[in-house]
């Protein structure tokens, strides 16, 4: 049965009762101008694939906290494990723009997801950017199909927003790296296949981190309890723990020193990746919120009606336009290879992640007592967005950046 | 070795999720501004084209040549270029921004036959727009070619096709020599998703384009729609108070009996 009604969303010839959604197409689209054709088709798959193979499941992993990896997989196909990885290893080679655009789309099925979406592709880029030939050749094919997924472990127990005083050591013997140290809040931790480490083989600061490539096989390699989290529970988060853990000095990725740098740079689109998953939260809270609206009475009308009402979801469609925008400079920026890019990859991803929070919040309220049931899906998106606001830098970090930038001489 | 061309008929239609208005002349349902997308009968067309070609390789017993056709305004491009990401080889673009009925569109469809000289037209069963269930059968007819219509499964053997066919008994099986006309039905396949290498490479594939006029075809329409409206708005239900209260009230009142 439910096979024929998944087959009958997908195609629905025969209309299913009423409308799968009564908001306008407009507003389904407002999220499409001003996007040139490809990129509509883009996000048409994207948010076409989020609908039919997200959405429905979305809360059954959230309370399961169940990792979709036959999903994942399913979406791997279709080119999203390696989205701005070069296309001789399997990826799609699309621009920024259009890898926003498709995580956008696809946030609006599952936030949590998309987002582990996200950091997979962004160790890809690193080791596709940085990574030698041999160890593109090696690692890349399977990570673009998702045969093999990857973690990003930068931050430490002592090192959050001080990333750069990291403590991880990494001690050069013979042919291999010996490393030591522990990883915190590692999205993909334990089940990830491959590990993007950042450790350190020189002085203190910055330029003493080099950035390695992990297998989780290594002798050495080991991980801590699955966290319990208030969102993104369709990804299992973990410390990494390295003791005596050998790793092959092949698997340096660039030189020594350069792994901090490698590290930033991978941040300023995964900064824009998350701020762009923010957005699809808040559409698909927008989109919730106008659906409720127009059903719920309250003193004999629709709460459509109230001008609170309308000015609220006049407020939260603004915002949502603001940080839109911004998100789509900056991910336009990094194609550039603008020299200011960090500094705009930082104010919008401060802007878009505290605005769309917001927008699922005040979502939750315009549901009134429903938006707190977990029968309804407009909690799963709040919590989920909350920690866009704390990870991949601290909003105070980005405050950190834009400001450097405006004082610079 | 089999080599086989097979053109598979879109049309692009007001996507079935939308809640569809009528305009505010009550002339037609209101499309400005609204989705549009493939009709899914014909998705389901498109994917089983793709799949034949996929098998014929796989066996290496030969290859085909998908070839999808859309008749219609500019805007039709859309559904050939989905078509084309989908995994077809190349399109082509009837344009006409004339009203173009099931008997129109079966003219037309029998001028590119004669130009691509297919092995087999697929064609979704009907369009969810009109639900007309009319032009596979009437290009069979202009044709001469055998059909067999509401498709759930295809086998192709040796210049044949063996087909199920869901009707209003059951389940009917029919063998047509090839050339033939297939029209799909709902499970026949589930379409697959363009992948995003494959709506970039859509781009870089052919796409033809032929008016009306190049094709010399009459497309005057044949019927003409009197009145559009929408459904009466739901009633209440009303509490009965026996069997017989009943009875009078659906031969009387809501006259179904």
């Amino acid at each position: 049965m439910a096979s024929l009604i998944t087959l009958a969303a997908r195609r629905a010839p025969v209309r299913l009762g009423r409308a799968v959604s009564s908001v306008s197409s407009q507003v389904r689209n407002f999220a499409s101008t001003p996007l040139d054709h490809d990129q509509k088709e883009l996000q048409s798959l994207a948010r076409t694939f989020a609908d039919n193979e997200f959405a429905p499941k979305m809360q059954e992993w959230d309370e399961n906290q169940h990792f979709p990896a036959d999903v994942l997989r399913k979406g791997a196909e279709l080119g999203f494990g390696g989205l701005y990885t070069r296309e001789d290893v399997g990826g799609s080679g699309l621009g920024r723009l259009e890898t926003s655009i498709i995580f956008e789309a696809l946030s609006t099925g599952c936030v949590s997801t998309t987002a582990y979406i996200s950091i997979h592709n962004m160790c890809a880029w690193m080791i596709d950017s940085y990574g030698s030939e041999e160890q593109r050749q090696k690692y890349l094919p399977k990570l673009t199909s998702m045969e093999h997924f990857a973690s990003y472990c930068l931050t430490e127990p002592g090192a959050g927003s001080d990333a750069a005083g990291l403590s991880t050591t990494a001690v050069k013997k013979g042919s291999h790296y010996v490393l030591n140290g522990s990883k915190a809040f590692i999205s993909g931790g334990g089940s990830s296949d491959v590990y993007v480490i950042m450790a350190r083989t020189g002085g203190s600061g910055p330029k003493g981190i080099s950035c390695f490539i992990v297998e989780k096989g290594f002798k050495g390699l080991s991980f801590g309890k699955k966290e319990n989290k208030l969102g993104w529970n369709s990804q299992e988060t973990r410390a990494v723990i390295m003791e005596d853990c050998e790793v092959p000095v092949e698997n340096l990725v660039g030189g020594e020193g350069q792994g901090f740098s490698i590290a930033m740079k991978g941040l300023n689109g995964g900064r824009v990746n998350i701020g762009s998953c923010s957005l699809g939260a808040a559409q698909a809270s927008l989109e919730a919120a106008l659906e409720h609206v127009k059903v719920r009475k309250q003193f004999n009308q629709p709460l459509a009606h109230f001008q609170n009402t309308q000015f609220k979801l006049a407020d939260m469609a603004t915002s949502l336009l603001s940080s839109r925008l911004m998100i789509r400079q900056a991910a336009t920026m990094l194609d550039q290879n603008h020299p200011s890019v960090a500094s705009y990859c930082a104010m919008a991803k401060l802007h878009a992640t505290d605005e769309c929070f917001k927008i699922c919040d005040d979502s939750l309220q315009l549901h009134g007592g429903y938006g707190y049931l977990k029968d309804y899906k407009v909690n799963v998106y709040l919590r989920d967005s909350r920690v866009h606001r704390i990870l991949e830098g601290t909003n105070e970090v980005m405050r950190m950046v834009a400001s450097r930038a405006l004082l610079a001489e | 070795m089999s080599n086989l061309r097979i053109l598979v008929a879109t049309k692009r239609v007001v996507d079935y999720a939308v809640k569809i208005r009528v305009n505010a002349a009550g002339s037609a349902v209101e499309t400005a501004n609204v989705k549009h997308s493939m009709n899914p009968f014909d998705e389901i067309g498109t994917e089983q084209a793709i799949q034949i070609k996929e098998a014929l390789v796989k066996a290496k017993t030969g290859t085909a040549e998908v070839i999808v056709v859309s008749c219609g305004p500019a805007k039709s491009q859309e559904t050939l270029r989905t078509a084309l990401a989908m995994g077809a080889d190349r399109a082509i673009h009837v344009e006409s921004d004339e009203e173009l009925q099931p008997l129109a569109v079966a003219k037309l469809l029998k001028a590119i036959v004669e130009k691509e000289k297919p092995d087999m037209v697929i064609l979704g069963k009907q369009a969810i727009d009109d639900d007309s269930n009319q032009t596979g059968q009437m290009l069979a007819g202009l044709l001469n070619w055998p059909q067999a219509t509401f498709a759930s499964k295809v086998e192709l053997g040796d210049k044949l096709m063996t087909v199920t066919r869901e009707v209003d008994g059951g389940v009917e099986t029919v063998k047509a020599p090839l050339p033939a006309i297939l029209t799909t039905d709902l499970r026949l396949n589930v379409p697959r998703y363009a992948s995003l290498p494959n709506i970039m490479k859509a781009k870089k594939k052919p796409l033809a384009k032929f008016t009306v006029a190049d094709l010399g075809v009459d497309i005057k329409p044949r019927l003409q729609t009197l009145k559009i409206a929408e459904p009466p708005k739901r009633q209440g239900g009303k509490l009965v108070e026996s069997v017989d209260d009943l009875v009078d009230k659906l031969k009387n009142e809501a006259k179904v009996l």
